[in-house]
């Protein structure tokens, strides 16, 4: 951890924003300004600040009854939490259902610690001079995952459902604009403005992608979670706004998560 | 009629291979019924949304299949059919205006002022001048649009056409209906026809 990071990552937005009038200029600028600030921090990522706070929420008592996080079972067992994220979304028993990391979280809050499924699920992401939970909890646990194969099971029925209606809402064109993910997602080697769209139904680039979250973004300063590109996306696609943790956004989370497979899983990382 | 008929058909033949798992149709319904549970009204953007209209619901049954050339043809002629045309004829408004209509890409989402007019956005999938270079691919280049396609009455009616409803020429087209679905005015098509079409836009020199 290291508590300059967060300078650093205002100093580069400040660059970022300055040189942003002439960056259309030079095709891709704004993708090797970010590479320059990797490279300026060597391999740091000031998403470890939220790592470490989101370890400390993990094991300090909490809530109602006063529990800590670290008997949640993340589906390699009570408090593992190594590995786990590369094996979610994932089906569980206890509940009957497939869950994403973030409802899992959202069930072990509550089940464990006592605390009200709405607080559990109000206001999960970060913004200006408010830091939640949710995004340290995540941070913290999909780094423990890190370097490990994305292996996202399809044994049970449940698994198979939530994958194909998960593609069923990737092709789903609605609203005004008859827009689907799959407008922008489903096409080889295109981009909006400049910002390159990664195609979605096919392995290498849903591999690249969906191991990149979540992400510090230097363009908001926060750490941001599946659950918010999703619901940002949605935005985009001029879609009603997307519930925190839904059992849609479960199942689309499992479409994407699965043809991911067989890759390693790298992320926290750091963006644009 | 005919396009459902087909589009039924398909999924039958799909579901009759494996009996004891869910056949499309289930997953579709499953996927209709999850959505209108998991999403909530903010602002313009209201859970309706959801709701598809049939040319919508056609063209997401294909995902990535190209579309049969029978249902296409189907599917052009019932766009076209829905076009409508300016009142004085003139099909040509003001280039500049349409290149700021291009460039907006407000409009439609939950955190977008309904009571603003919208934009197009037509730069975030097209080459359109060479002074911008911020443009997107999902679509092909249109500079020197009318350069190259001539500037006649045909081919204004074409890009009138195609900018009030892409499907007409091009079924499950990714681009909006920006006319069809009332996202622009009937003035603002004119604008943006003229950034297309006038041969003093940029798109043509
Ligand atoms: C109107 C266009 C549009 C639609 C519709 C859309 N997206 Fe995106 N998506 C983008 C853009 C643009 C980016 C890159 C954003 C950025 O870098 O800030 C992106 C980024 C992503 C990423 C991260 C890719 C990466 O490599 O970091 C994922 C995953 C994603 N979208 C999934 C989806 C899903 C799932 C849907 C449907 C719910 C969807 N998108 C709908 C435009 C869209
Ligand atoms: C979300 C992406 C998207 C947006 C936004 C969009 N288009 Fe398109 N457009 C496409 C695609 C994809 C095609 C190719 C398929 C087709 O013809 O529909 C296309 C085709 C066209 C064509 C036909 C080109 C030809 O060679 O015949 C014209 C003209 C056109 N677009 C104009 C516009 C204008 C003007 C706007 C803004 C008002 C616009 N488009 C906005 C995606 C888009």
């Amino acid at each position: 951890m290291n508590p300059t990071w967060e300078g650093a990552a205002r100093t580069a937005c400040a660059v970022m924003a300055l040189s942003a009038a002439s960056a259309f200029a030079q095709d891709r600028s704004a993708v090797q300004e970010i590479e320059r600030y990797r490279q300026a921090l060597g391999d740091g990522n000031p998403a470890e600040l939220w790592e470490a706070r989101g370890e400390g929420l993990w094991k300090k008592a909490a809530g109602p009854k006063n529990a800590s996080l670290e008997r949640c079972d993340l589906g390699l067992g009570p408090g593992v939490v190594k590995g786990a994220y590369a094996q979610l979304p994932r089906y569980f028993a206890d509940v009957d259902k497939v869950m994403d990391l973030e409802s899992r979280l959202v069930h072990c809050r509550v089940t464990l610690q006592g605390i009200s499924p709405e607080e559990a699920r109000k206001s999960p992401f970060g913004g200006p001079g408010r830091k939640t939970d949710n995004d340290a909890l995540v941070a913290f646990i999909t780094a423990e995952s890190r370097g490990i194969k994305m292996n996202v099971p399809m044994s049970h029925p449940k698994e198979v459902e939530a994958f194909e209606v998960g593609r069923k809402i990737f092709f789903h064109r609605g609203g005004p604009y008859d827009f689907a993910c799959s407008t922008c997602h489903a096409v080889d080697n295109v981009r909006i403005r400049l910002q390159d769209l990664p195609n979605l139904t096919k392995q290498a680039d849903a591999q690249k992608a969906y191991t990149a979250w979540p992400a510090y973004r230097v363009s908001q300063g926060e750490v941001r979670t599946f659950q918010w590109r999703l619901e940002d996306c949605f935005r985009q696609q001029r879609f009603p706004h997307l519930d925190f943790t839904s059992e849609a956004s479960v199942a689309l989370t499992m479409f994407l998560a699965r043809n991911a497979n067989g890759a390693p899983f790298n992320a926290p990382s750091i963006k644009r | 009629m005919k396009i459902k008929l087909i589009a039924l058909s398909a999924t039958a033949l799909l579901a009759a291979g494996c009996a004891t798992t869910p056949s499309d149709d289930e997953y579709y319904a499953k996927a209709v019924s999850l959505m209108k549970a998991g999403f909530t009204d903010r602002g313009q953007a209201k859970v309706d949304r959801i709701d598809q209209d049939r040319l919508q619901k056609l063209c997401s049954s294909y995902e990535s299949s190209p579309i049969p050339k029978d249902v296409a043809a189907q599917i052009e002629k019932e766009q076209l059919a829905t076009i409508k045309y300016p009142a004085d004829g003139k099909f040509l408004g003001d280039h500049k205006k349409g290149e700021r209509i291009a460039q907006s890409g407000r409009g439609g989402q939950y955190n977008d002022d309904p009571k603003q007019p919208s934009g197009a956005n037509c730069y975030a999938c097209h080459q359109l001048t060479k002074e911008e270079v911020s443009y997107g691919t999902i679509g092909p280049s249109l500079y020197h649009f009318a350069k190259l396609r001539g500037y006649g009455p045909e081919i204004q009616k074409y890009a009138w056409n195609k900018v009030y409803n892409s499907h007409a020429f091009a079924a499950c087209s990714s681009m909006p209906r920006f006319g069809h679905r009332g996202i622009l005015t009937e003035e603002q098509i004119k604008d943006v026809v003229a950034l297309l079409m006038d041969p003093n836009s940029p798109v043509n020199k």
